[in-house]
């Protein structure tokens, strides 16, 4: 395949996508915590914000987050600017809305993950930790959430595959990862099929490392425990 | 909040909602036609043919949708072979573009879907069959398939539900479906928000139109375990 010199190019807009997916994935999983927090809390009116977030969210186009996001974020961010008096516009980096919206909408997917694992985890766990004098934040912390990984990994493990790939719809936004340095590249060239088949082998080859990556992390985590047939 | 471009431009993103359902039918039917086949191949006892659709669904489920959007609608052009070809005025235009982009994508989430299903009919209906003297084929389309299918349904009106958030994406290659609308809309009274929200109440609407749809079927197709 003949890049004509725009190799380097593709290869910076790789980065920012690695960089794009991997950011977005550790807000998604703090977001998801809060929310399966939410979702099983004692407290009604939380619980219903959990559930509108992730019904609304898992009803709606990817696409259509990323730009209620880009467009909704900076309007409300100026807006309480304004209210304290900062009267400059503030301009939302395509980066940070990206991550904002892929958090977002990847946060609710993560939300039912966790709601799931947290499930599993038996009540006298946490009894265990409470007759031992640990507190609420510490019991999660140290015992709850080591095994919540464990039984999480595999779905969170689709869902970074699902967030790696809709890392492309951020270019809409105008950020310069793989999708729009390639969308230059063509621009160039005339060459559309060349540079977006490159785009998409280099996509292949990211979900394909990030394949091993859970793999390996799986096996770590079940380090020690038995295994079907194993 | 201006309420008032929210009504007032409802007429039009019920026109837009009208091509986003008729993407992802269409898209869907064709999806399901190439799909089984390719779930055919994928438990066959022969190795090369259990391997031959193998690269199809690799590629279509690894690489973001919006890139397999662009290949078709940018890409083919291209190709002289492509521009000389009788199929030219249809691959230029965007619609039938995000069609096949469509079809060839949720073809290869399908096809891993129905695999999942024929292999899990139960072993002694199949045998059953046999007992009876069906022809591997008859066993095809009178046992494996329909059980399969029935197996399917709950998973596969899932994939239908990220087909059409995935539609969203037509709007990139310039189609005036749901999402495009909006866009356009926005483009003229700059009320972004409004519109999203407006053009995401219509997704939820025609997601839960959907779900009501392979509810009915599912009834249908399981009226004979339903109490009497």
């Amino acid at each position: 395949m003949d890049l004509q010199g725009f190799g380097a190019q593709l290869a910076s807009g790789t980065w920012i996508t690695v960089q794009l997916a991997l950011a977005s994935m550790a807000c998604a999983v703090v977001l998801g915590l809060l929310g399966a927090s939410a979702k099983t809390s004692g407290l009604a009116p939380l619980r219903w914000l959990g559930t509108a977030y992730t019904g609304m969210v898992r009803g709606l186009p990817e696409l259509l987050v990323i730009l209620l996001v880009y467009f909704g974020a900076a309007m409300v961010i100026n807006q309480t600017a304004s209210a304290f008096g900062y009267t400059q516009y503030i301009e939302l980096s395509p980066f940070v809305a990206g991550v904002i919206a892929l958090a977002f909408n990847y946060g609710a997917y993560m939300t039912e993950v966790f709601r799931g694992a947290l499930a599993t985890i038996p009540r006298g766990h946490t009894e265990a930790g409470m007759a031992l004098g640990m507190g609420r934040l510490r019991i999660f912390r140290r015992i709850v959430l080591p095994q919540v990984w464990r039984v999480a990994l595999p779905a969170s493990g689709n869902i970074f595959l699902a967030l790696l790939k809709d890392t492309a719809l951020v270019s809409v936004i105008g950020l310069e990862d793989l999708m729009r340095e390639t969308a230059i590249a063509v621009g160039y060239s005339k060459q559309p099929f060349t540079f977006y088949l490159a785009a998409a082998f280099i996509y292949l080859g990211l979900t394909a490392v990030a394949t091993l990556g859970i793999h390996w992390l799986e096996r770590r985590t079940t380090h020690g425990m038995r295994t079907l047939g194993g | 909040m201006n309420w008032q471009v929210m009504i007032e431009s409802l007429p039009a993103l019920a026109e837009g909602a009208l091509v986003t359902l008729e993407l992802v039918v269409i898209s869907g039917v064709f999806g399901v036609l190439l799909a089984v086949p390719m779930a055919m191949a994928r438990v066959s006892p022969r190795p090369w043919l259990r391997a031959l659709p193998l690269a199809h669904i690799y590629f279509f489920r690894g690489t973001p949708l919006l890139v397999q959007i662009y290949l078709v609608y940018y890409g083919l052009g291209q190709f002289e072979a492509v521009r000389d070809s009788v199929l030219w005025p249809y691959l230029r235009e965007a619609y039938w573009c995000a069609i096949i982009a469509f079809t060839l994508n949720t073809s290869a989430y399908t096809a891993e879907i129905l695999r999942g299903a024929i292999q899990s009919v139960p072993r002694g209906e199949v045998e059953a069959a046999e007992a009876v003297g069906m022809s591997p084929a008859l066993i095809w389309r009178r046992i494996r398939l329909p059980r399969a299918f029935r197996i399917a349904l709950p998973a596969y009106s899932n994939e239908v539900i990220l087909m059409l958030k995935g539609s969203a994406l037509a709007s990139t290659i310039t189609l005036m479906d749901l999402t495009g609308v909006a866009r356009t809309i926005i483009a003229r009274t700059y009320t972004p928000v409004e519109l999203f929200l407006a053009a995401g109440l219509l997704y939820v609407v025609l997601a839960f139109l959907i779900l009501g749809g392979f509810r009915l079927v599912e009834r249908r197709l399981n009226r004979h375990l339903q109490p009497r």
